[in-house]
Formats: structure tokens, C-alpha cells, sequence
């Protein structure tokens, strides 16, 4: 059976679709969180360097890499809706902007967190702390540059250079570590290979997925939200049972 | 070439030149991007004179030696080529150890001291359980005295310039 992808670029066939899927994605985002934080402070051995303040990294790293990848997703997004005038493109840029925020801020929130105790310092001016700081300017620039913006399109078109200009950064803060002298520590999660024990492996990767799931069951409430603003004089919104009472 | 065709060439272009300049720009300050400059380049003279920075490395076994007002600390620091000898009088991380990373503000004084107002530790990419760890140490131990970690991440304290 051949589905034609076509029918959901459309807002209002994607706006069922978003509705339908959001369970199969926020469910697993609630049990592997569970799972996840069990697995991080019962299953994970303590550290042999950082005893147990480094169970902050369950947190932490997943944060981090998602905040950039949100970022190329958004930026991804926001060029397909400015080379193929797909409007759906632009909403989904527009509705990841938030989640990419809240990563990249809690990526440094919890990083000053761990600084202090560790390195001995909430922030340092070094490359990697200070990418992902420019990151979260980006990440709010985004957001704000396009709500200053009366017409969704033109702000759709301005928000879109702005995220694609940025994409620049999100490689230079994943090799930061390996360019610049910094205090930052380099990769444990490498091509080649992983220097951590299985079980924080586990506890790491289950987060991850689960702030992952979160994210795009978020995302995709966003999007609905969005949708039903911009196409709210349009037909098919008026006869929606739950706008129509 | 229709025009949807012209705006992702535009777009693909753009990033590429931009990237590149964005290169370029941090390339030529690498200096100014890095944290600290290693001891090496200390020795070479590419740190400040006169002027506060930061070194970078390990903190040489057996050199830290605290002074009578228990306050003082004197060690070295090594990138494994050249050695510095740093005295700080504060409060010392808890990851503080010899062997492991180090980064210290401060300055040079005339007897090519580094006189440091701020030690931080850096820590390595290994996570691993403490039991694994002692464990190791155990069997090392009754073999001979080398120590179960080799000096993690020394490889790292030789990013000189390129």
C-alpha cells in the first residue's frame, strides 16, 4: 500500500496526524524517563573519580545533543519551508525553537551545577561552554526575531536566514574540544568507542531517548497549536468538533 | 532553473562561505579562543607578558607540597614536554590530584614562577565504577608499580599551536 506523503504537507491533514501521534510518543517518554532515572541512581556504579556528583551526566549530556540536534532539525526544517514555500516546514521550525531552548539551557544550567563542585568554578569563558551559551542566544533570537514579526510569513523567511546562519555554530561547539585548549573535557561518546562503564551507558542513552520522545511529542503539540492560529479562519478549522462548541 | 532550484543554491552557498569565514576568523584567533596556554608555549613565549592567563596540564606526581600556613600550595604542571613550577595560595578543588589536569590563572613573576589566584581541576572523558578501579589498582599493585591509569588524556596537554 503506497501512502502519499504529499497529503501531509498539508496543515489540516497533519494536524489529525500530529494529534494521533502525540500518545505514541509521549507515553515512552514518560517510562523511559522512569527507567532511565532508575537505571541512573540504583543500577549505575559510583564514579571512581567523581564519586556520585557525576550522575548529573544522565541529564546533562542528553541535554547537550539534543540541543544541537535539535537546532539542525529547526534549521533543516526552516530551509525546506524557505526553498519549497511549504508552510508546514516553517511551523515545525517555528514549534522546535522552544524545546531547543529549554535543552540548551538546562545543557548549561546543569553544567554550572557540576562545575562547581568538579572543576571548581560555575563558568569559564571556554570555547565549549561559550558556544553552547551562544546556542541558547540563537535558540531565543529565533524565537524572538519571528514573534516581532506581524506576517507569519515574512516572519517565517527571517526566522529561517537567522536558523540556517546559525547551523554554522553547532559544529564548532561539537569540536570545541578538540580545536581549543579548554576546561571542558573532551567526547566520551565517540565512532571509535566509549570510555564509561556499561550501566552509566545505559542510564545515559535511556535519557536520552526519553528526553528525545519528550521533545517531539512536544513539538508536534506545538505544531497543532500553531496550525489552528495561523489557519484559523479557514474552513476545515471551523468545522473541527472541538473548536466548533 | 526554476526558482525554488536557485534559493537552496543560494542557501547551500551561503552556509559554505559563511562557514568558511567563520573558520578563517577562528583560526586566526586561535590564541584568544583557547583557555590556557601550556607550558610549552609559555616557554616559547606565546603567552602574554606581563599579563594575566592561564596554563593548562598535569599536575607532576610527587611535586605538591603545602607550606606551614597549611594555605600555600607549591607544584608543577607539565604538558609532558616542559614543566612549570606554579604556587597558589586558596582553596584547591576536590579533583585536585597529581597526575590529573589542572588549569591555573595567574601570572609569570621574574623568577619564572607562575604565581596562580585561581586552580581549577579538569578531568578526563573516563567514567568509570570505583570498584573496577580499586580493583585494577589491586592487581597492578602486587605486579608492579605502574599506576592502573597511565596518564589519561596527556595527549591532550600537547595541543600547542598548529
Amino acid at each position: 500500500m503506497a501512502i502519499n506523503w504529499f497529503k501531509y504537507s498539508a496543515p489540516s491533514s497533519f494536524y489529525a496526524l500530529a494529534g494521533k501521534l502525540i500518545p505514541w510518543f509521549a507515553w515512552p517518554a514518560g517510562v523511559l524517563t522512569l527507567a532511565g532515572l532508575y537505571i541512573g541512581f540504583f543500577v549505575a556504579p559510583t564514579d571512581a573519580v567523581q564519586s556520585e556528583a557525576y550522575r548529573i551526566i544522565f541529564i546533562h549530556v542528553p541535554a547537550s545533543i539534543l540541543s544541537m540536534f535539535i537546532y539542525l532539525v529547526m534549521a533543516g526544517y526552516a530551509a525546506l519551508g524557505l526553498i519549497f514555500n511549504t508552510r508546514l516546514s516553517s511551523m515545525m521550525a517555528t514549534a522546535l525553537a522552544p524545546s531547543g531552548a529549554l535543552m540548551a539551557f538546562i545543557s548549561l544550567w546543569t553544567g554550572a551545577l557540576w562545575g562547581k563542585p568538579m572543576w571548581g568554578t560555575w563558568w569559564v569563558w571556554d570555547a565549549r561552554l561559550t558556544s553552547e551559551l551562544i546556542l541558547l542566544f540563537l535558540y531565543l533570537g529565533f524565537i524572538s526575531l519571528q514573534a516581532s514579526i506581524e506576517d507569519p510569513r515574512r516572519a517565517d523567511r527571517a526566522g529561517a536566514l537567522l536558523a540556517i546562519v546559525g547551523s554554522v555554530n553547532v559544529p564548532i561547539i561539537y569540536f570545541s574540544v578538540q580545536w581549543w585548549n579548554t576546561l571542558h573535557q573532551g567526547a566520551t561518546m565517540k565512532l571509535t568507542g566509549t570510555s564509561m562503564h556499561i550501566a552509566m551507558q545505559q542510564a545515559m542513552f535511556t535519557m536520552f531517548f526519553a528526553l528525545w520522545m519528550y521533545v517531539i511529542a512536544i513539538a508536534l503539540s506545538r505544531v497543532r497549536s500553531i496550525i489552528l492560529e495561523r489557519e484559523k479562519n479557514s474552513q476545515w478549522v471551523a468545522e473541527l468538533k472541538e473548536v466548533g462548541q | 532553473m526554476k526558482p525554488r532550484q536557485k534559493r537552496f543554491i543560494f542557501i547551500i552557498a551561503g552556509v559554505a562561505i559563511l562557514g568558511v569565514a567563520i573558520g578563517l576568523i577562528l583560526y586566526a584567533l586561535q590564541n584568544n579562543v583557547s583557555l590556557y596556554f601550556t607550558p610549552t608555549q609559555v616557554f616559547n613565549k606565546e603567552a602574554p607578558q606581563g599579563r594575566n592567563f592561564r596554563i593548562g596540564g598535569l599536575v607532576v606526581e610527587h611535586s605538591v607540597k603545602r607550606e606551614g600556613d597549611g594555605l600555600t600550595v607549591n607544584f608543577d604542571v607539565t604538558d609532558t614536554a616542559k614543566t612549570m613550577h606554579v604556587i597558589y595560595k586558596g582553596i584547591l578543588p576536590d579533583l585536585f590530584k597529581e597526575g590529573k589536569g589542572v588549569v591555573a590563572h595567574g601570572k609569570i613573576n621574574e623568577s619564572n614562577i607562575f604565581i596562580a589566584d585561581e586552580v581549577l581541576a579538569k578531568h578526563d572523558e573516563n567514567y568509570n565504577a570505583s570498584e573496577v578501579v580499586n580493583a585494577l589498582k589491586m592487581a597492578n599493585g602486587a605486579q608492579s608499580s605502574v599506576p592502573a591509569s597511565p596518564v589519561q588524556g596527556s595527549s591532550e596537554y600537547n595541543k600547542s599551536s598548529r
